[in-house]
């Protein structure tokens, strides 16, 4: 028997969410979307929260278990069980809960639609298919798998505090036109993602690899956005300045400059971001966090050229 | 009460593809019950097919043959000829919106070999074309949001209608609860299917009935409902899908003696024989105690394919089998069983998607019907592996044209709004007040066994009477069951219980029309006439309501170009 402690909210009835506690025989085989509708179906109808396909392809049974979203459909109920014998069932993060484990998905599908989802191809099509390769094709082919299911944007680090990011969906659907072969729009896309909120802002938490429960591997896609930014000039950003700043650091002299990256990032001319920088380099300063005024290279710092020149090649 | 010039029902392949067309010059709104990118046409895997000849060299007059006889010349010939011929162009137009294929090595869109297909004219999106298409189109209603309105999670209740044309639709707002009347001038379903009337399916939790219901409550026939596909190779149990893509790349199928069963039933095509072949040729080893282990199912054997083509071609089926049951197809076999997948019947259309009312094909006003929800028919007797997918987004876009012309020349009708919406809400308040000692979990599991065992995969007179007789006690039980959610907000038990009432009346339908069909033909086999009787039912089966029940009338089939032979693989 296994006890499934299940967040309820119904705000008819109720302003604060609750936790209620049922008791199940979790029948073998059964996933943990065929526990949640035995719960439904025999102990309380009322129980809400969506699902369709049972085939981890519709994407609607997303939910928090155990503090972390997945799929119900997806998995077997008796491997997720905790050493309580114990599931904990919570709704999506990051989005306004609407009755039990239903959220609002509205800012969810405002960000997708705001990153152009869909292919500009530049000139009229040919009459048959255009062509593309399997290699060109290989690079949209995981981004394409996404399932808009809210995973990785329920256990997103960043959009915890900062709503205005675009979020691991959306920047993964992005990444579907930014490497598609047929779109002309990839230098102008990539110019918008690297706004704020876009790319940049991303903290390479990886969180959102490890809910994501199909290959769309949102982290993954940002870095070939990343990439790809970079390779068109894309520079003018304090996220790719950032990232230059990095790099040249490490090229140069094996180690972070700690004080030329903060620099750099805002850049030389921008007077209010570098303005910006003073009351965070003051404080800093006072608690005796300021590193070092000279910087000094590794003493491997040969490898590492040798390293990066090997790369380059 | 809300105005559209087009309200289209289901926002899948046929209802995207639908819109896409509409949007051009009207104003156009999508309902649907769950989001579009949640809609069931994403589960398709395999493939879509057209005669591209990318592969082979291969032409619409074989696409053609291939169809009517693996329908069991059940098939309406005009139409088939015209949904074979638009389907390099509709394909290539899916290409242009963006949609994302596998290649052959020159770039061309890949092809791979179905079962019934004499070519390999399948067009794949690795196995998940469905799922490629449906986003495609979805990007695509996003960039024509200005003149497409999606209604998200919203339920459709009932058809209005006057006389002989229809003006709208009663839909709930499943996030609120709020009952609304939404009045066009051209309503186009695009419903989907009712495999959940069965107990193992591949369908979907909302793949109910509630498109095809909503026409037959408002006294529309219901054509070929017998007619129900099983898939040969559902996840043993769960029903869910392994596609026959599996196949198409050389998986063998193995009963309980490890024997490749299928040399007895279909020796030239082997495991790419039409489904309905597929699936009783497993039922009758499974029936004969040849299944593994003696259990309901036999083996799905990839083994031999390699994990290169596996993860290239198969991804995700691999997966499905690690996630749902532990299996590695890589290194082991998959354990299958027939599953009740595809509706071959439907709401009856002519070739241009206008809804028909009677035998004679008088057409409804003002009312379309595309896709799985539809009976045009091309399919007849047995739909062919990745021939609904074109159906979705040929019949479509075909409907999206007719709702459009007639829309553009007319005026909305007459709507009662008061009426219309009171209508529903004293359904509703039956539901909600019900507070009797039945188990709607009860009598919708009752229901899924009784069609699985009695109307399933081999069928007889006396199965599908005590099949009718129990389906009418469930339905008096029906009125005697219990809600415990009486809130409005997301009120997902009240939907389930309005989807259990429709599914209930469908199931009746198609058990009637399968107790009246006395041959076998396609997916429809009655062990007590095991053979094809053309003499007496070489026709479609109307069904209409009636006080007394289920009525059933006969239209003709349109036969061109190929007349009824003997069907042999």
């Amino acid at each position: 028997m296994a006890t499934f402690r299940i967040k309820r909210f119904n705000p008819e009835k109720q302003a604060e969410p609750y936790f209620e506690e049922f008791q199940l025989d979790i029948p073998s085989g059964a996933t943990l979307l065929d526990c949640m509708n035995l719960i439904k179906w025999t102990l309380d109808g009322s129980f809400s929260y969506r699902m369709s396909c049972r085939s981890a392809i519709c994407g609607s049974c997303a939910v928090k278990a155990n503090g972390h979203a997945l799929l119900a459909c997806q998995r077997q109920a008796e491997h997720i069980v905790d050493n309580d014998e114990t599931i904990t069932l919570e709704p999506l993060g990051n989005m306004k809960p609407v009755k039990d484990l239903v959220v609002d998905f509205t800012p969810f599908w405002d960000k997708i639609n705001k990153v152009k989802p869909y292919l500009e191809p530049g000139e009229a099509p040919p009459e048959k298919e255009r062509r593309q390769s399997q290699e060109e094709f290989l690079l949209i082919d995981d981004s394409s798998t996404c399932i808009m299911c809210g995973a990785c944007y329920s256990d997103c680090n960043v959009l915890e505090v900062d709503d205005n990011f675009l979020g691991p969906a959306a920047l993964a659907k992005a990444q579907r036109f930014v490497g598609d072969s047929r779109d002309s729009q990839t230098l102008e896309r990539v110019k918008e993602l690297s706004e704020p909120g876009g790319i940049w802002d991303c903290t390479h938490c990886a969180e959102c690899v490890e809910r994501c429960p199909k290959p769309a591997r949102p982290f993954d896609r940002i870095k070939e956005i990343m990439t790809v930014a970079l390779e068109k000039g894309v520079h003018n950003n304090n996220g790719a300045r950032h990232a230059l700043s990095f790099f040249n650091s490490v090229k140069r002299s094996g180690n972070l400059n700690e004080n030329r990256i903060p620099v750099e990032s805002m850049g030389f001319f921008n007077i209010p971001g570098l303005l910006s920088l003073i009351p965070v380099g003051l404080r800093m300063f006072l608690k005796g966090k300021v590193p070092p005024i000279i910087h000094h290279s590794i003493d491997e710092v040969d490898d590492v050229k040798r390293i990066f020149k090997e790369l380059d090649q | 009460m809300i105005q559209h010039d087009v309200v289209i029902v289901g926002a899948g392949l046929a209802g995207m593809r639908c819109a896409l067309e509409a949007c051009k010059e009207l104003d156009v709104a999508v309902l649907t019950k769950v989001y579009p990118s949640r809609s069931h046409s994403g589960a398709a895997q395999g493939g879509i097919a057209a005669s591209l000849g990318n592969v082979e060299p291969d032409s619409w007059e074989e696409h053609m043959y291939d169809t009517i006889k693996g329908g069991d010349f059940l098939n309406d010939q005009d139409a088939v000829e015209e949904y074979v011929k638009a389907a390099p162009r509709v394909i290539y137009e899916l290409e242009h919106m963006g949609c994302i294929f596998s290649r052959t090595s020159d770039g061309k869109i890949a092809q791979r070999s179905f079962g019934g297909h004499s070519k390999p004219r399948a067009c794949f999106s690795a196995d998940r074309t469905g799922h490629a298409i449906l986003h495609a189109l979805h990007e695509q209603l996003m960039k024509n949001a200005k003149s497409v309105k999606i209604y998200n999670e919203w339920y459709m209740h009932s058809l209005i209608v006057d006389g002989d044309r229809c003006n709208g639709v009663v839909v709930s707002n499943v996030q609120t609860g709020e009952v609304e009347v939404l009045q066009a001038k051209a309503v186009v379903f695009a419903t989907g299917g009712y495999g959940r009337v069965f107990k193992i399916t591949s369908n979907a939790f909302a793949s109910t009935a509630d498109g095809v219901m909503a026409a037959f409550d408002v006294g529309l026939p219901l054509e070929d409902p017998e007619f129900v596909q099983f898939h040969p190779s559902g996840l043993y149990r769960q029903g869910i899908l392994f596609s026959e893509a599996a196949r198409g790349e050389g998986g063998y199928l193995l009963n309980g003696n490890g024997e490749r069963f299928m040399e007895k039933y279909a020796p030239s095509r082997m495991e790419l024989a039409p489904r309905d072949i597929v699936a009783r040729a497993e039922q009758s080893e499974i029936n004969a105690g040849r299944g593994v282990n003696g259990e309901d199912c036999i083996h799905l054997d990839l083994r031999h394919l390699g994990e290169a083509r596996i993860m290239e071609r198969l991804p995700q089926i691999r997966q499905l089998g690690i996630d749902f049951i532990g299996v590695d197809c890589i290194t082991d076999c998959l354990p299958i069983q027939p599953t009740a997948h595809y509706s071959m019947g439907g709401i009856p259309t002519d070739k241009h998607c206008h809804v028909i009312r009677d035998e004679k094909g008088t057409r409804m006003n003002g009312f379309f019907a595309a896709g799985e929800c539809a009976c045009v028919s091309v399919h007849g007797g047995n739909r062919l592996g990745t021939n609904s997918l074109l159906e979705a987004v040929v019949f479509g876009e075909r409907a999206g044209r007719s709702a459009l012309e007639y829309a553009v020349g007319i005026d909305y009708g007459n709507v009662n709004e008061g009426q219309e919406k009171a209508k529903v809400l004293e359904k509703l308040e039956d539901v909600y007040q019900r507070d009797g000692s039945e188990s709607y979990n009860d009598i919708r599991n009752e229901m899924k066994e009784v069609m699985m065992t009695h109307c399933g995969v081999f069928r007889d007179e006396e199965k599908l009477k005590i099949c009718i007789e129990t389906l009418k006690g469930l339905q008096e039980r029906f009125k005697k069951g219990k809600v415990t959610d009486k809130g409005k907000l997301f009120n997902t038990e009240i939907y389930e219980v309005l989807e259990l009432g429709n599914m209930l009346g469908m199931a009746l339908i198609i058990a009637s029309a399968a107790l009246e069909r006395k041959e076998s033909r396609g997916g429809h086999f009655r062990t007590d006439f095991a053979i094809r009787d053309d003499a007496n039912f070489l026709h479609h089966s109307m069904v209409f309501n009636s006080p007394e029940g289920p009525v059933i009338k006969k239209k003709s089939v349109v036969i061109t170009k190929h007349q009824p032979a003997e069907r042999t693989y």
